[in-house]
């Protein structure tokens, strides 16, 4: 197939295009890519001022995919450049104990529309006591301690248009109450309006062999999107181990996918859940030990999953200022298939962190997600490198092997949920302009 | 009749008088060098909290430059046998905007360090064996910005000799806590102010690695000395930082509760 020979030739120029950007100690000027080193336009009108600061991002990034697409419907053509904004305007006042934060997202695909879309990440007021404080609006929420999954973090909705690794994610309308006392800091979450989970279309890659109906999606509450969920937490530290405890009772972020036989379609369904977290992180010297552990109830049987893993960094290596950090995790989630299909039931992740800490900030993460039971591995790399001024060049790469270890020659597991993700092996190039 | 004391005794009792002025204070170098380094300290205490903004222009050796630009808020912990805490925000460059850095200093303990990561809202815990590392790709390591407490070094008095229109207590310092990049440091201190006026930093293979000069100082509260300009210059690379603070003051008020992981979640 030569179409497909090309494309792998293009992503081999890209990598090497990279590669070649990132070595340690490169002694390229900093200004080797002729990238204007521009400057926000002048917000100061003859008689007006735009209060508050203005920062973020805009960028342009393109997937490109190793393989000819499993699905007849699926989009076969080079992947188009998408370009994506994340303004972020935030304006204080009192001294800082009054806040005023937007930050909404867009991305533009001209090609495929089906990753077009715009959200409200943030949109939110606060409001800071001496010893407590409210946040009011659209805002994020991250928990865990854990790197290859984030399986106690629920407030948001993942964002799954932008990526398959759960960290980005869609706003959510909140009431959040924060107490700070010595036993610990104690936070408690109204949520009132669910966010959808947005799965790629018909056309997009990444996606499940059947297509999901997500216009009819299914709610155990009669009051669907409009449930109001409570989530609590609490956490402290002890020395050198930091604790978390949380529960969430509500809609579930992740949907059971239900087989329609009259569209043939799969409907998500949005059970009702009560979900009990815990983060425990200890920090040595060289060594931080990580556990996240769940038990959720609501969605079928009683479903308890927990990760435990660990990273270690070597500082200095070699006598350069680089730092390497080795990490491993294990996951165990016992999700029957009469709940959400969790790929983490037993798997183990390897895999490095490698920061230079130079002048331009080069770092990556790579590794490979392995079902101990299955083979299927997720191998995942993720780079960055400051190019001049503020711009920044990520790279990012995602392939899905379907290798037995233990009899390399057995066909693909079908019955694994990522088989439909079996010809969707791609690499991502974005460059990103910070004001 | 015999003597109770054996005569040599007086003369050398007579000589040990003349001679006591000259060495009485019977001060080791060791001794000497600790009573500076105390007397420094003891200077710049009771300032309280204070914040700072803070410039960095790092060069290479082909002269190509890049900026940072950070806040720093620091609280004083008047526990002897604990060290500063310290809140940093980062603003430039502009891809880690919003990134702060919460540190518990501790004397010869690891510090405790949270490091808030703005894009994914996560607070994450770091192990701060990176003391030795480059603070934000410069010239400074971590260790150099860390809060300077007696107990962190072991001190030994070299000499006196002038410094510019003043004069200087040559000292030399020797890390005794864990993962310094340093065996050693060599540092002159004013004998008007206890003031420090430049340091050379000898690194793991004693090789005079860097150079720091500080200048530019101003006083605050009639009491606390503060450098404007930091110029470090790596010997081994030729490359060089230099860290110009502006905007120092002192107690705002900040208690322990602007100096919490919550508090590291709302930096801007």
């Amino acid at each position: 197939m030569p179409q497909h020979r090309g494309r792998r030739l293009a992503a081999a120029a890209v990598v090497a295009l990279v590669v070649a950007a990132t070595p340690a100690g490169a002694a390229e000027p900093a200004g080797w890519l002729p990238l204007p080193d521009w400057k926000l336009p002048d917000w100061n009108l003859p008689d007006w001022k735009l209060p508050g600061e203005l920062s973020g991002y805009i960028a342009a990034d393109t997937r490109i995919f190793l393989q000819d697409p499993q699905f007849t419907q699926q989009r076969n053509q080079p992947d188009a450049i998408s370009f994506l904004a994340e303004p972020e305007w935030y304006l204080d006042w009192n001294d800082g104990s009054d806040a005023f934060l937007f930050v909404p997202f867009a991305r533009l695909n001209p090609l495929e529309s089906g990753r077009s879309h715009f959200d409200i990440r943030e949109l939110n007021y606060l409001h800071v006591g001496n010893d407590w404080e409210v946040r009011i609006g659209f805002a994020k929420v991250f928990w865990g301690v854990i790197e290859s999954q984030h399986l106690v973090d629920i407030i948001n909705q993942d964002d799954g248009l932008e990526n398959l690794d759960g960290e980005d994610k869609l706003g959510q309308p909140m009431i959040h109450a924060t107490l700070i006392r010595d036993w610990g800091v104690l936070e408690g979450f109204v949520l009132p309006g669910f966010r959808e989970r947005e799965f790629s279309r018909k056309h997009g890659r990444l996606r499940t062999p059947l297509l999901i109906d997500q216009s009819h999606a299914a709610y155990e509450s009669s009051m669907e999107q409009g449930h109001i969920d409570l989530a609590a937490r609490w956490t402290q530290t002890f020395g050198k181990w930091d604790v978390g405890l949380s529960n969430f009772w509500g809609t579930s972020r992740d949907p059971l996918l239900v087989f329609d036989p009259l569209t043939t379609m799969l409907v998500p369904q949005y059970d009702i859940i009560n979900q009990t977290g815990f983060e425990l992180q200890y920090t040595g010297d060289a060594l931080l030990l990580k556990l996240e552990a769940i038990g959720r109830s609501g969605q079928g049987s009683y479903r308890p999953a927990f990760a435990v893993g660990f990273e270690y960094t070597f500082v200095g290596i070699a006598g350069t200022d680089a730092d390497l950090g080795l990490l491993a995790e294990f996951h165990f989630d016992d999700a029957s298939v009469d709940q959400p299909f969790s790929p983490f039931d037993r798997d183990i992740f390897a895999g490095f962190r490698l920061t230079l800490n130079d002048a331009e900030s080069t770092q990556m993460l790579a590794g490979a997600v392995v079902d101990v039971r299955t083979g299927v591995t997720f191998w995942n790399v993720e780079a960055s490198r400051r190019l001049y001024g503020s711009w920044v060049l990520e790279f990012e790469m995602r392939l899905f092997t379907f290798l037995d270890p233990f009899d390399p020659t057995a066909p693909l597991p079908q019955q694994d949920p990522y088989s439909s993700f079996a010809q969707d092996d791609y690499i991502q190039l974005r460059l990103a302009w910070y004001f | 009749m015999k003597h109770a004391i054996p005569w040599w005794t007086i003369p050398m009792a007579l000589a040990a008088c003349l001679l006591a002025p000259a060495t009485s204070p019977a001060e080791t170098p060791q001794e000497k060098g600790l009573a500076i380094a105390q007397e420094a300290d003891r200077r710049d205490q009771g300032w309280g909290d204070s914040s700072a903004e803070l410039k960095m222009v790092l060069s290479n050796q082909h002269g190509e430059t890049s900026d940072r630009e950070l806040r720093i808020s620091s609280l004083e912990v008047p526990d002897p046998d604990e060290g500063d805490w310290s809140l940093i925000v980062f603003d430039r460059p502009r891809d880690v905007k919003g990134t702060g850095l919460l540190t518990y200093t501790h004397i010869t303990d690891p510090d405790d360090q949270w490091l808030y990561l703005p894009a994914l809202k996560r607070v994450k815990r770091i192990s701060s064996n990176n003391k030795s590392g480059p603070f934000m790709g410069s010239e400074f390591a971590y260790e150099d910005f860390s809060s300077q407490e007696v107990a962190k070094y072991d001190y030994r008095w070299l000499r006196d000799e002038p410094c510019g229109d003043l004069k200087c207590f040559v000292i030399e310092r020797v890390p005794n806590y864990p993962h310094s990049g340093y065996t050693r440091q060599i540092v002159w201190i004013d004998t008007d102010e206890y003031r420090v006026h430049k340091i050379e930093f000898y690194d793991r293979k004693d090789d005079h690695r860097k150079t720091m000069l500080l200048t530019d100082y101003r006083e605050y509260l009639d009491q606390y000395w503060r450098a404007h300009d930091l110029f470090m210059e790596n010997h081994q690379t030729g490359k060089t930082t230099r860290l110009v603070w502006s905007d120092y003051a002192f107690r705002n008020g900040l208690d322990e509760s602007a100096f919490t992981t919550n508090s590291l979640k709302r930096v801007r």
